[in-house]
Order: C-alpha cells, then structure tokens, then sequence
C-alpha cells in the first residue's frame, strides 16, 4: 500500500504505550484553549453559534496554531450554558452569546481576561475567574463527568492523551483476569443503574459461569427518567470510557461480546458511540486478538424504541432479542441465563465509567471516597426549582442540605424548598426536614425513596405533592409493559384515585384505599418497575399527608397548582393599572383604569397570566 | 431432588417444579386464573402470590412462574398474600364484573364490593387466548399489542388473520366472556354480548374440518333449523 494508514494498527502493548508518550509529549498543554460543551443540553442553549462564531473567527485571524478549540461533551452546569472554558487558565465564561467568544478570543491573544463576562456569585457579588473556585464546581469531585472537559468525544486521541485505555494496557500486560475481579471488588463499587448491587460480586458470578460458548456484557443506557440525563452526558462527552470499561468487564470476566444498548431518542449519544467505536476498531484497540494478545472483543449497538421499561434487565434482553419489551420472572437471572439463554451481564453507563477509574486509582483508593457502604462518587441530575441546575458529581456521604444549598445554591425563585425527589418515577419524596440525610444506598431507601439512576428534582412551596403523585402516576400507567394486571390496573387506578383527590372529589375513604392499593402493588408485581410504582404515592403520603388532606376536606389545594380547586381573585391592592386585563387570554378580567379589576371566574382557565404580571401583588388564589 | 418447606411441611419435589406444581400436589391449592395446564405460564394475573424468604427479606412471587429453589420457605396463604390477593380480586371485579370466573373468585374470598370507579371492560389481558392459540392450536394469529393502558390483544394490524382458522379456542379459553355461546339458553348467559357476535364457523363452509370449542353453539343451532 502506497498511502500510509494513518489510524496505524496498534500490534502490541510497547506500541500502544509509545502512541501515548507521543501524544502526550507532543501536546502543548500551555496553548490557550477554547473549551465549549456542546452536549445535546449545550447545542439546544446555542453552543453551535458558539462553535461556528470561534472557528471563523480564528480563522480569519489565522490564529488556529495560537489558540486551540475543543468541542466536548456536557460539562454539567446546564443553567450557564451555553458556556466556555479557557484553558490553561481555567477561565469560566457563562451565558455568552457569539459576539462574546470574538471579545474573548481578542482577551486571550493579549492575555487578559474580560472581567465583565465572568461568572458572579449571586451570594457575595464578586466575580469568579476560574472555574474551580465557583461553588457549584468547588464542592463536587467530578472523578467521571470532570473527564468530559478534557475530551473531544469524537477524537481518541484526545482521549489516549489523557490516560485513557491505560487501564486496559495494564490490565492486559498484567496477564490476569483476576485482577480485575479483585479491584472492582475491593473498591466497594455497587451498580449505579439503582438498585445498588454490588459490582464485584456480580462480576465473580458472571466470571464463573460456564454455560456455553457465549458470554454477553451488556451496558444499560436506556435512561428513561423524566428529569434525569447523567447517563447521557457520559455517553455524549466520553462514550471511550464505557467502551473502556467494557473491556476491562470482558476481560476479567471472560465476556465474549458486548453490546450497548442505547435509547434512541439520544441521537447526538448514538453518534458518538458509533465514532468512537469505529476509531477504537480502526485503531485495533476492538476486535480480534487484542494489542497483540489472546483477547478478543467487540461492542455493537442497539437501539431501544422508546419504552421505558426496557431499562429493567429482563425486558432489555428481551428487546434485544427482537421480542416485546415486557419483563420475565427472576430467576433464572441474566447472570446465568440471558440474551439468547446465554449467561449477560448488564451494568449501567455510569458503573461501567466507574471502572477505568477504579482500575486506574486502584480498589483501596477508590473505597476511600464516598462512605463505608457506598464508594465513589454519584452523578445527580439537579433540576426543578433550583437556581444552578445541572449534573452535580458528589462523593457518597453528602448531604442532601449540601447539595441542594452548597451546588444547588438555593431555591430558583422566591419560593422555599419543600422537598426533593430522587430516583424518578421508581423514587419518592424527601422532606426538607430531612435534608440532614447523608446521601447513599441505605439512607435513602430508609426514607422511602432509592438512589435511582441519580435523578434529583427540587420542589418548593409552589409544586403540590399531590400533583406530583399524579404526575408520576400518568407516567407509569402509560408506561408499564401492562404484563402483570396489578402493575396496569393498579397504575390507571392510583392516578384515577389521584386525579379524583386533585379535582376535590375524593374522601378520606378514597386516601385508605389508594394507600391500600399502593402496598398491594408494591407486593404482587412481577419487576422493578410495578414494584416500585408505588413509591411516588406512598412516600407523599408519608410525609405530606396534610396536603392530601387539604385537598380532600378543605378542597383547597396550598401550593395553588391543582386547577379546578382555586379560584384567581383580585383583591383590594389593585390599583387599576390594566395590565391583567391585557395579559389575559380569555378576556376574563373586566375594569377601567384606576378601579379595581374583576375576574369572571366563569370565563376565567387559571392559567395564572394575571398573578405573573401583576405588580401590586393584587391577584390571589383562594 | 429438590427440599423446600411448604407451609412448615418439609417438602421435595423434581428439579424444574413451580412453586404452583409443587403445592398443588402436596395439597395447598392455590387461586389462579391465568394460568391452566397444557399451557405456558405467563404470570400476568398475579392471584396465585406466594410469600417466599423470611423477615424483611420475604416477598410475594407468582407461583405459577417461580421455581422451586432449595430451601425455600413458602406460605401460601398468609396474611400478606390474601390481602393482597383480595386487592387483586377487587381490581378484576372493578375491571370486569360481568365474568362469571371472577365473580366465583370474588364469591370464594369473600369480596363483596369494590371501591373503584366501575368499568365494564370484557378482556383482563390475562393471555390465555394468546397462549392457547400458540401453544396448542399451532395458530399464532393474535399477540398482545401496546403497553400499559393501551395494551390490547387482536392480530397484527387488525386485519383478518390468514392463520386463524377460527377454530374458537380463545372463547372457549377466555375466562371473562366464557359463556357468550350459550346464546341458545339465554338464562345462562350473563354478559349477553354474544348476541351482538357472529359466530366464526357461519362465516366458513367446510367448518366440520375444522376444531371447534364451541358447545353448545348458536351456529348449530341454526344449522339444525
């Protein structure tokens, strides 16, 4: 062959390691460096007007050899987006429109930075320059999402240059499968998909198998959760990590082919997976014998069709396979018969960029961060009512006070913080009278609620609880496979029960009876999915169960969300300004200027227009 | 062999056994309604629970899916598990009241009303007609369609299927309208919603070549006149 192949095939272990001190040694880690997240978050804020904007202008300024661009993944900070960092200072620049970057990028080329686009912190005032010292960074330790900003998701090189697949050289050219087994074990690791099991221990099983020629290692990304988007930003911002991880899985545990399995409303994720995966093929680091050794190994795709119940393990397998995506009995597990009845191992994304990490740091290290039960760190998808939304990467053991107030800085609005919910619709409610709760596998659980895939979704004294049940409820009666009659039935009937109470047509009786069919659900249901249905409901009628009482006996519901139990009325503040008049769609509100206004509670759809514009505070809900 | 406990009664049963198979032949029966010999089981209903395990670890599973394991404890008839099989009942006879099989179910434990807004649904999505169809008429022409609320059974794109040979054995199976063809002794009806309904063989010639469940059957009847 003429033309040199330039992905050349790495034939050894030694080759590999030289390809990475050349990249290494060959980077310039002093080059200014213009880093913009453009995950799926960052592109619908306007970070490809960034991009577009930052390459035309160094390029018309022939300053591609001064400063460089780096296109990555989700950084976290969704609530500053679109954003960019400039390295190696370390400057973080949010909420920047394309006529900024041209600002910055004349800054950087004389060395300064613009002082006017920083980061303020709404508590003292001042301005933060570097990324590392602003709070929402500061008390995270972002050992997995903190990895996005140093990658190009579509460059492997990028991420060979930053240690990546060392941790599969090392495990390779250590020549045991064991090795691998006993780190994983050591470092306490427990599944981040939710239920928490324990990754090494399900290892061993899976290596110990001998059913067959097949062996199958699965990576669960199929995130359904309303709220939740972790896995996502993995996925998007550093899909070598899974990759990585799987190999290391396949390695210790004598897996002879992988597959991730992908919802395909992730687009921009499924592009990445596939890059990446033709690049890791290309370069020989996928595929047969291995950086020369005896290891083979390679990761195909699949794409999921939208239901949300695929995510528990049986109804993955299953639609895999080509069938229905409806859950089956337990056991026989996966672990011993799966995908095509051959033994599967199916970990979450986030476990599975869990293990490069653990095999990079070492077991006993990685035990030593997060709590004794519960080791490393979790990502959580801040969002709701809450002034910094975005994924927030904290050490087991946190508390939640610390991660709503501390990351979270606070409520969004005027609002206080009533509760927090985590785990979505398999989750529950945690009361702010329990925010004192360090945050892990049992603390949760003891409360009601699970560690889910690590949605967290802030409520304050505007959401209703009840609403929220209902919410969820409508989610889960659309979304259970409708297999197990209880898990159906029981899911339509709870939000019929939910729906009655909100609209004032329940009775005490009515709370009895969804409490009732609630325990029952939870009880006689085939999956995870029925089995934890119930959460929402009962964990809001634990601890906010004068709210329910409100709406049945006052029919009055506090938070003034549930429509047809409030009534907008204009008060004697009004001082006749016109403006809800204007501002209403109905044309309900009647008055002359000056006069106190009216609402025509006939015509009137409490969309909540009139309270939003008012300025005397005149429009009251009662 | 396989040793479990069974109701305190230590018990061992072949390799592969349900926890259904194994109490019905040490003489605990237990409820079913989606479940029938000759056929797999699907464990849709979840009226045949039984609690497993001990203390905070004991959970409901449904016999007639769960295979014997060495050293299970079962309880067949607990508190937990009548209660929630009565919750269960309840939700069947709100979904479906018309259902002679679940009114006897109800009768036999004792349920006497239900608390929820009353439907009149006819098809539980129990799967025995799916079953039935696959298993043992060799058929496959209806499967379940959608999921959660809109999961309903019927043949692919509710066409006519070219596989059905209405044979009739997913009426004959269908414990919630088991009685609609005995439009010829209209006392016995209950749901009455086979007067609306043809029956399948008027609609084919050479029905005796065919496997008929039906009996008696309005379409021999008329035949006979």
């Amino acid at each position: 062959m003429g033309r040199e192949n330039r992905g050349s095939l790495i034939k050894s272990i030694d080759d590999f390691i030289t390809m990475q001190v050349r990249l290494v040694t060959h980077d310039n880690p002093g080059i200014p460096t213009l880093v913009i997240p453009a995950g799926t978050c960052g592109q619908a804020s306007g970070a490809n007007a960034l991009i577009r904007m930052a390459k035309k202008e160094l390029l018309q300024k022939k300053l591609t050899d001064k400063i460089r661009l780096r296109i990555t993944g989700c950084h976290g900070f969704c609530a500053m987006e679109p954003s960019v960092l400039v390295e190696p200072r370390r400057t973080f620049y949010p909420k920047i429109s394309p006529d900024d970057i041209i600002t910055i990028i004349e800054a950087i080329t004389k060395g300064n930075i613009v002082t006017r686009l920083l980061f303020v912190d709404p508590e003292t005032g001042r301005r933060i320059e570097k990324q590392d010292d602003i709070p929402f960074f500061k008390r995270q330790v972002r050992t997995l999402i903190g990895r996005n900003e140093k990658v190009d998701p579509i460059r492997i090189h990028d991420y060979i240059r930053n240690n990546g697949y060392f941790a599969l050289t090392k495990v390779l050219s250590s020549q045991k499968s064991r090795l691998v087994l006993e780190e994983v074990k050591v470092s306490g690791l427990r599944g981040r998909g939710g239920a928490g099991f324990p990754t090494g221990q399900k290892w061993e099983l899976f290596a110990s198998q001998r059913n067959g020629s097949a062996k199958y290692l699965i990576c669960n990304a199929d995130e359904g959760d309303p709220g939740a988007y972790m896995d996502r930003s993995i996925l998007e911002g550093n899909p070598h990590s899974i990759i990585e991880g799987m190999m290391i899985g396949a390695y210790g545990t004598g897996a002879t082919e992988g597959i991730i399995y992908v919802r395909t409303e992730y687009p921009l994720a499924i592009k990445h997976l596939n890059t990446a995966l033709k690049q890791a093929r290309e370069l020989g680091l996928l595929g047969e014998n291995i950086m020369g050794t005896d290891f083979s190994f390679d990761i195909g795709i699949v794409k999921g069709a939208g239901a949300f119940v695929c995510g528990e393990e049986t109804a993955l397998i299953k639609s895999i396979e080509g069938h229905m995506g409806e859950p089956r009995q337990r056991p026989p597990f996966p672990i011993v018969k799966g995908l095509h009845g051959k033994p599967t191992m199916i970990n979450n994304v986030e476990t599975w960029a869990n293990i490069p990490v653990i095999m990079n740091m070492g077991g006993h290290s990685f035990a030593r961060i997060g709590t004794q039960g519960s080791s490393g760190t979790k990502i959580f998808s801040l969002v709701g009512k809450i002034k910094n939304t975005g994924l927030v990467e904290i050490p087991m053991g946190m508390t939640i006070r610390e991660v709503v107030q501390g990351i979270g800085g606070g409520p969004s609005g005027k609002g206080k913080i009533k509760a927090i919910q985590t785990g979505g619709p398999s989750g529950g409610c945690i009361p702010a009278s329990r925010f004192d709760l360090a945050i892990d596998y049992e603390s949760l659980k003891n409360v009601g609620s699970i560690m889910g895939s690590g949605g967290m979704i802030v409520m304050d004294d505007n959401t209703c609880m009840v609403d929220i049940a209902k919410y969820f409820m409508n989610f889960l009666k659309d979304e259970s496979c409708g297999k197990c009659f209880p898990c159906r039935k029981g899911t339509q009937r709870m939000y019929e029960i939910l729906d009655d109470i909100s609209s004032g047509r329940g009775s005490l009786g009515s709370l009895d009876l969804l409490e009732e069919l609630a325990v029952a659900v939870q009880d006689t249901t085939m999956c995870g999915l029925g089995q934890t249905a119930s959460n929402p409901v009962l964990s809001t009628l634990r601890y906010f169960r004068d709210e329910y009482i409100e709406h049945i006996e006052k029919k009055r519901c506090p938070a003034g969300v549930c429509k047809d139990l409030i009534v907008y009325y204009i008060n004697e503040h009004c001082k006749g300004c016109m403006l809800c008049i204007k501002a209403c769609p109905e044309g309900a509100i009647t008055g002359k200027k000056k006069q106190r206004h009216l609402i025509d509670t006939s015509k009137c759809i409490k969309c909540g227009s009139c309270k939003n514009v008012c300025k005397s505070g005149a429009v009251e809900l009662i | 062999m396989i040793n479990l406990t069974l109701n305190g009664l230590n018990v061992s049963v072949e390799e592969g056994t349900t926890l259904l198979e194994a109490a019905k032949f040490f003489g605990f029966p237990i409820l079913t309604l989606c479940h029938v010999d000759g056929l797999s089981s699907l464990g849709a209903c979840r009226l045949c629970v039984v609690e497993i395990g001990e203390g905070p670890r004991a959970k409901l599973v449904s016999s007639c899916t769960y295979p014997a394991e060495e050293g299970l404890k079962v309880r067949t008839a607990s508190e937990r598990v009548i209660k929630a099989r009565r919750m269960i009942i309840e939700l069947l006879l709100a979904s479906c009241p018309q259902s002679k099989t679940i009114q006897d179910i109800a009768s036999k434990y004792n349920v006497r009303q239900q608390r929820f807004r009353q439907e009149h649904e006819e098809c539980i999505l129990c799967g025995l007609c799916v079953r039935m169809c696959e298993e043992q008429m060799m058929a496959k022409a209806i499967g379940f369609r959608g999921r959660g609320k809109d999961k309903s059974i019927g043949t692919p794109f509710d066409m006519r299927s070219d596989v059905c040979r209405l044979c009739g054995a997913c009426m004959y199976i269908c414990p919630v309208c088991q009685l609609r063809c005995t439009y010829t002794e209209p006392e016995k009806a209950i749901c009455g919603g086979c007067a609306n309904l043809s029956p399948p063989c008027l609609e084919k010639e050479q029905f005796d070549d065919m496997m008929c469940y039906m009996s008696p059957c309005v379409a021999c009847e008329i035949k006979k006149d």
